[in-house]
């Protein structure tokens, strides 16, 4: 897979400096390292994040989930069937090529988008909600395509377990 | 013509003098200008700087350096515009000329001044600090204006805004925009974690104070036309959403009770209405809300983004941006929603419209070819002008006079971040407003606060 690495990477990134904030914000439990040789506990959201993907991407200025993204949303699917207990947030967000405004609205249209795919796969509707960062939480900083691509995504986030 | 010129900035003198701040008590030594008086003509493109002469006004019981920081701020201001050129005080010959000397013009001819600011600045026995001035045509020798101002020592700020205002005015015949401020959200912190806060400073940057603590992601705020609030966008609770804030109290106030994310608001003109964006699933919205009843109404309805809605001064009208039609383009409907109508049609992407406080242009953001672009263009589409180019330009919001734009440049890479600047309407005289840190959503507050 061409973006295994790169995903690793953004990952890495994110999770030493863009993640902490917005997970303690939302009481969310955070993944304490995201090695992909860890042995993480199954039904963790360490094993969501590691063995699962908690993201996917997208192209430039769109919001269908294409091929790649269908796969990870398809064992996200599955994974969230399998352990029931997990309230979800999706996380859509856009590169910073685009106006604010807009980009508010396409980074809601990208976490709707894989909203209604995990409902289409059998999660509970009322189990996802959505929220939008447009472009202001960039995990990839740099100033070409290969840090833009990491930033169009959408983060399924596992929040504290529901009753 | 002149003479109601002159009358009409009385009555704006006056307007500010009820706020409570400044007074105008009274016009000094009116005379009847001459004919052929210096005059600015800002139409053209490019402007040959007016050389002005703005002496030290003269500390008679006041504080010197007091003094020379109201001439500095009143010429900066002047500088600013692009449309002024202080003269160096090195080459003054007539030396400690106050707000009452006769100006031996021939002194200030030879060092081609076209016009004079004459002032002079004292306390009262109150301590209030009392400012006059007159400004001379130097080669018709002739006073243009002459105006006394009394106020506190901590408005001398404001005051040299005032009196730099009053000579733009009456040396261009537009109004001035330097007594007004600026909102915008000040950023700090690495690219990937910003704090962003609400802030207020003076259009020339000075006077910088914040409006949240940071805590909480805040975007787009944009002033009201008639009252001490901005709306804006936040993130707290469920949902991000569009907020009321007093500037002045600090009270604060969500706008509406909407199922889902609210942004993009501004109000109308009136200021009674704030219009904004519902998210609906993948589908944005405009709305609008009537602050005192509450009521709200849907403008649009579409399978799309709309985005961006901002009023015509006139309330009739409002353009917005959408990507019905595949991409990011301007549209402009009624005030009801009525009657959508795509007025961009160039090639690239166009958002964040604005309407001119004139009425006669929409500025606007364009994406072309990697490149974003700050531009105007007239209300029924025609007449389209780039002012700026570059990386990545965006957000442009309207002086109150509809001469002058802000908007914010942001530079690329893990260090880059925007800053605030200022571009007049024919695309010349970039200017930067230095801030404290990073600075991105500028709006211009009207031009009597």
């Amino acid at each position: 897979m061409l973006n295994s690495g790169i995903m690793t990477r953004g990952a890495r990134i994110a999770a030493v400096f863009g993640f902490a904030l917005t997970l303690a914000a939302c009481a969310q439990t955070k993944p304490d390292g995201l090695d992909g040789n860890a042995a993480a506990t199954p039904g963790s959201s360490q094993d969501f994040v590691v063995n699962v993907g908690d993201r996917i991407f997208f192209e430039e200025d769109q919001s269908t989930v294409n091929v790649q993204a269908r796969a990870t949303l398809d064992k996200q699917a599955q994974w969230l069937n399998t352990y029931g207990k997990y309230m979800v947030t999706i996380e859509g967000h856009a590169d910073e090529r685009g106006t604010r405004q807009y980009n508010i609205a396409l980074g809601a249209r990208r976490a709707t988008a894989a909203r209604d795919y995990l409902v289409s796969r059998g999660v509970a509707g009322s189990r996802l909600r959505t929220i939008s960062y447009g472009k202001e939480r960039p995990v990839a900083v740099c100033n070409d395509n290969s840090c833009w691509s990491q930033n169009r995504r959408a983060v399924t986030v596992l929040n504290s377990a529901g009753s | 013509m002149r003479n109601l010129r002159t009358k009409t900035g009385c009555v704006a003198w006056i307007k500010a003098a009820a706020a409570g701040c400044l007074f105008a008590l009274a016009s000094l030594a009116p005379v009847v200008p001459a004919q052929a008086l210096i005059e600015i003509d800002i139409t053209q493109g490019t402007v040959e700087p007016l050389p002005i002469a703005l002496p030290d006004f003269a500390p008679e019981g006041a504080d010197a350096q007091l003094a020379r920081e109201l001439t500095a701020v009143i010429a900066n201001d002047l500088r600013r515009s692009g449309l002024f050129k202080p003269l160096d005080a090195a080459s003054f010959i007539e030396k400690g000329i106050t707000a009452n000397s006769s100006p031996r013009f021939g002194d200030w001819r030879i060092i081609n001044a076209q016009a004079l600011v004459a002032g002079s600045l004292a306390r009262q026995a109150d301590g209030r600090l009392r400012a006059e001035f007159r400004l001379w045509d130097v080669f018709a020798g002739e006073q243009m204006l002459g105006q006394q101002f009394f106020t506190t020592q901590e408005n001398w700020r404001r005051l040299a805004h005032i009196i730099a205002d009053a000579i733009y005015e009456r040396l261009t015949g537009e109004k001035g925009y330097f007594d007004t401020r600026i909102v915008f959200v000040d950023e700090s912190g690495p690219k990937n974690n910003r704090v962003k806060r609400l802030a207020i400073m003076d259009q020339d940057g000075a006077n910088v104070r914040y409006l949240t603590r940071g805590d909480e992601l805040v975007l787009t705020p944009r002033f009201s036309p008639t009252t001490q609030e901005i709306t804006y966008m936040a993130y707290t609770g469920n949902d991000p959403s569009v907020f009321l804030l007093n500037i002045e109290t600090g009270q604060r106030e969500i706008v509406g009770n909407f199922p889902g994310m609210t942004f993009a608001p501004r109000f109308s003109p009136d200021g009674q209405r704030v219009v904004m964006s519902l998210q609906q699933g993948g589908n944005a919205n405009i709305f609008v809300m009537d602050l005192r009843s509450r009521a709200t109404t849907r403008l649009t309805n579409t399978p799309a983004i709309d985005t961006s809605p901002s009023y015509s001064p006139d309330g009739a009208r409002i353009v917005f941006e959408s990507d019905r039609g595949g991409t990011q383009q301007l549209y402009v409907m009624g005030s009801d929603g009525s009657n959508p109508q795509r007025i961009s049609f160039g090639p690239g992407r166009y958002s964040t419209p604005v309407w001119s406080p004139r009425g006669d242009l929409i500025a606007f953001t364009k994406q072309h070819q990697g490149r974003f672009m700050i531009g105007v263009m007239k209300p029924d589409g025609k007449g389209e002008r780039i002012l700026t180019e570059g990386y990545h330009n965006e957000g442009p919001a309207w002086a109150p006079n509809g001469r002058v734009l802000t908007f914010f440049r942001d530079a690329p890479g893990a260090n880059g971040g925007p800053k605030v600047w200022t571009v007049d309407l024919t695309g010349y005289n970039e200017q930067l407003i230095a801030t404290p840190a990073f600075a991105s959503d500028p709006s211009w507050s009207p031009l009597i606060d």
